[in-house]
């Protein structure tokens, strides 16, 4: 039972990163923007979390840091595709290439560096006792971190106003700014907020996760996180469950290579991002919940006049 | 602001010089205009007039580049919708600004401010539907609502704030004939509590009907202004164009053998918010016209999809042209066998924006000897683009120019011209006029009938009511995907036509009881 426990603490740990990054793309395309340079705003989050936290030896102080980052990144994009009116598609992705080249120059003198990261709760008397102690606090704190996002993230969109109007700029921005919401600032905010989130999902990778830097080390979890939004049909729910079945299936590959299991351990490394995939294009077959929940203005460039 | 006794009351509204350019047009040309308290005033012009733009102003979302606006007698720059909202104007847009996947409260909630929109907003929708009798419920989803229930929720949205102006662009072009009365009915009351009311139109009848007041634009100018109801529709009509208004001559069929004829033809809907079609029968015989009438939504898309070939489908004999089943065949093919299609949209299915009218002429046309072994006679194609352009008067630059830099009634014009001149077996039209002026829609209906008269089937699929009895043979009326036996235009009227398009009815009056 108690590797059951462990089980379920390592999987969350891995899809932790995808929950940060495809929440905060989640709120983006929710809007109506589609932002494809995660990978990139992941990448330069993960860089400045783990400079700053070497340098102020605080990790916490490097988390802040991956989100300013992050949405310093995303900045740059908004400002291109919303208010210069470029296509989102093209900005996004050359935003992600930024990203990659930007974080390897950056974090050239860091590739070894050792840090003191962020470590796995250990509440003397709970998280050692039994199991359900070991379930409920012993995980990492930016996991609780990231649990909250997605009960915020769910209580934003469905229960306050400003997520009404966020939904309803999604749908359709002639309409919304018919009736006087200022969509492109409420753009540029969810732009921004999704920046965030990206940061902050690379600064968990690099100053909690492993925790360390190397070049790329996100190895493609922000590609992996745009398409679970759309397969998770734009539900934070679903996008929980998508993270934590890559987060799963990433565990169990490391197990099979480690028994030495007889597959090509390329292709036992594709395995997370192909059923992922498969699995979540399987179940959001419905042509009726894509159209009820896709953001129908999503990569539209929006100009009021 | 003194004024003489005898002048009338002091203007909620008032505009003096207001101007407007967009890119080549001048769209509003030193307008001015007066709307008093609870008078129904309204604003009568043809398409491109510079309606929709004088509008846009008053409410904010267009910025004048001249001109004042004045408020209870102050002046006042409205910058947003959201401070001429507060000011106390209203809108209902011609093209609804609803979110089709929120529900009818989050839909109201969005257009109130922060405060008003509390918890409480469903029970107060429900008062106001009830005073005006606009049943609605306010947790239904939009997109399951019907053209003139979606109306419905615009117009309580806008009361709601209580608006003390009110505009309305073009409200009725989607509603059935009842549905209208109603509307007035509502705004007479409105009208009746102070309310002033702005009402658009290009619709003579109607506004002679409803208004006290009329302000006359043609061209972005204002060319009259009267009281309709002393007016006749052709006095009315020849200020709004500067001329007679057109009449096609009809004369009586003469039908012959059938040559497109529909056999209970099945289809499920592509799209979730789409309209399954059920048992559809329909014969359209040469040298007539058949009409299908109906409020949009109701299976017309999905309709013409499977009659152009856009959708084909699984049994052969579901469709027939001249005697060939053709269920199966793809659009080309049923082209070739003599079928020709005006769609709805011009820019999209019915031209290629991009393309010069040469090559869009091409696109359709090609077994008229515009091409041979598979390559182009270009000059063949030039000549016959330039022919259309001349014989229907379009106004285009020459052959070269994009279908794109048209307008909509000109290229229109194009369109029906191009598909005309394949001389097919069955026309197929699509909403023929809508959008277009007043000059160019009597041609594009006697084009329509002249076809007819050289012996070819016509099928027109249309919601305006009017346009189908003035050209229509034969007239059936499509509701939530059921087609209804076509009967003799001669044997029939607006109202029970009218009953026939609200066959959504039935979901009307159940909405109605769940409310109330």
């Amino acid at each position: 039972m108690d590797s059951f426990a462990q089980l379920v603490i390592l999987t969350l740990a891995a899809g932790t990163p995808l929950v940060f990054a495809a929440l905060g793309e989640l709120v983006v395309e929710k809007s109506g923007v589609l932002n494809l340079g995660v990978e990139g705003m992941m990448l330069t989050g993960a860089v400045a979390s783990f400079i700053v936290t070497a340098r102020t030896h605080s990790p916490w102080l490097g988390v802040g840091a991956g989100a300013v980052a992050g949405a310093a990144l995303s900045l740059v994009f908004a400002v291109i595709a919303l208010t210069l009116l470029a296509n989102q598609v093209a900005t996004g992705l050359a935003l992600s290439l930024f990203g990659v080249g930007l974080s390897a120059f950056v974090g050239r003198g860091y590739v070894s560096v050792v840090i003191d990261g962020i470590k796995p709760l250990s509440i003397p008397g709970l998280s050692d006792a039994a199991i359900v102690g070991r379930l409920l606090f012993g995980h990492n704190p930016m996991v609780y971190l990231s649990l909250a996002l997605f009960v915020a993230v769910q209580w934003f969109m469905q229960r306050t106003r400003a997520g009404l109007v966020l939904r309803a700029v999604g749908e359709s921005p002639e309409s919304a700014h018919a009736i006087g919401h200022r969509v492109v600032a409420l753009r540029y905010a969810a732009v921004l907020f999704g920046g965030a989130c990206a940061g902050v999902g690379g600064a968990y990778l690099a100053v909690a996760y492993t925790p360390s830097w190397s070049e790329g080390m996100t190895a493609g979890r922000g590609w992996i996180a745009l398409a679970l939004v759309v397969f998770a049909t734009w539900k934070p729910r679903r996008v929980l469950a998508g993270a934590y079945l890559f987060g799963g299936l990433t565990l169990a590959q490391f197990q099979a290579q480690a028994a030495g299991v007889a597959i090509p351990s390329q292709l036992l490394a594709m395995l997370p991002y192909v059923a992922t995939i498969v699995v979540l294009a399987v179940i959001s077959r419905d042509a009726t919940t894509i159209r009820l929940n896709a953001p129908a203005s999503l990569g539209k460039p929006f100009h009021p006049d | 602001m003194s004024a003489a006794p005898d002048v009338l009351p002091r203007p909620r509204l008032a505009l003096r010089g207001i101007t407007k350019a967009w890119p080549g047009i001048l769209a509003n040309d030193r307008i001015d205009l007066d709307v008093l308290p609870g008078e129904i005033h309204a604003v009568l012009g043809e398409n491109g007039a510079g309606k929709s733009t004088l509008m846009k102003i008053i409410y904010g979302i267009v910025k004048p580049d001249a001109g004042t606006v004045q408020w209870e007698g102050q002046p006042v720059r409205l910058a947003s919708p959201a401070e001429a909202r507060r000011l106390g104007l209203g809108m209902v847009f011609q093209h609804f600004s609803l979110f089709e996947t929120l529900s009818v409260a989050e839909n109201v909630a969005l257009a109130l401010d922060a405060a008003q929109a509390g918890p409480g907003l469903p029970a107060r929708i429900r008062s106001v539907s009830e005073r005006y009798g606009l049943a609605l419920d306010p947790s239904r989803r939009v997109h399951t609502m019907s053209v003139g229930e979606r109306q419905r929720v615009e117009i309580v949205r806008c009361l709601l704030q209580v608006p003390r102006l009110l505009i309305l662009d073009e409200p009725t072009s989607v509603l059935t004939p009842q549905a209208i009365e109603r509307l007035f009915d509502t705004l007479r009351q409105l009208a009746g509590e102070g309310c002033s009311i702005l009402y658009i139109s290009h619709k003579l009848d109607e506004i002679r009907a409803l208004c006290q007041r009329a302000t006359v634009l043609r061209a972005g100018r204002v060319t009259g202004e009267c009281d309709p109801r002393r007016e006749t529709t052709a006095s009315l009509a020849r200020m709004m164009i500067g001329g007679d208004l057109p009449h096609p001559r009809h004369r009586a069929a003469a039908a012959g053998a059938a040559a497109l004829v529909v056999d209970s033809l099945d289809l499920r809907a592509d799209d979730p918010f789409g309209t399954a079609l059920r048992s559809i029968s329909l014969t359209v015989r040469a040298g007539e016209v058949v009409g299908i009438a109906g409020v949009s939504g109701n299976g017309q898309a999905e309709l013409l999809a499977a009659l152009s070939g856009e959708r084909r489908l699984a049994r052969r004999d579901a469709i027939t042209i001249c005697g060939m089943p053709v269920g199966h065949l793809n659009a080309a093919q049923r082209r070739a066998r003599g079928l020709a299609y005006v769609p709805e949209d011009r820019l999209g299915r019915g031209a290629v924006p991009e393309m010069s009218l040469t090559e869009n002429v091409l696109l359709t046309s090609r077994h008229q000897g515009l091409v041979s072994h598979g390559l182009v006679r270009a000059g063949a194609a030039r000549e016959r683009a330039a022919r259309t352009i001349a014989s229907w008067d379009v106004k285009a630059s020459g052959p070269e120019a994009a279908a794109r830099s048209l307008s909509g009634g000109n290229l229109q014009k194009f369109i029906v011209g191009r598909e005309i001149g394949q001389a097919p077996k069955v026309l197929i039209a699509a909403q023929p006029t809508w959008g277009v002026d007043i000059g160019a829609s009597a041609q594009i209906r006697q084009a329509l009938i002249d076809l007819r008269d050289a012996g070819a089937a016509v099928l027109v699929v249309s919601e305006e009511l009017d346009e189908l009895i003035e050209i229509c043979d034969r007239l059936a009326v499509i509701a939530q995907g059921r087609l209804s036996p076509a009967r003799a235009v001669g044997d029939t009227d607006a109202e029970e036509i009218g009953l026939l398009m609200a066959g959504a009815a039935a979901s009307f009056d159940r909405g109605t009881a769940f409310v109330r």
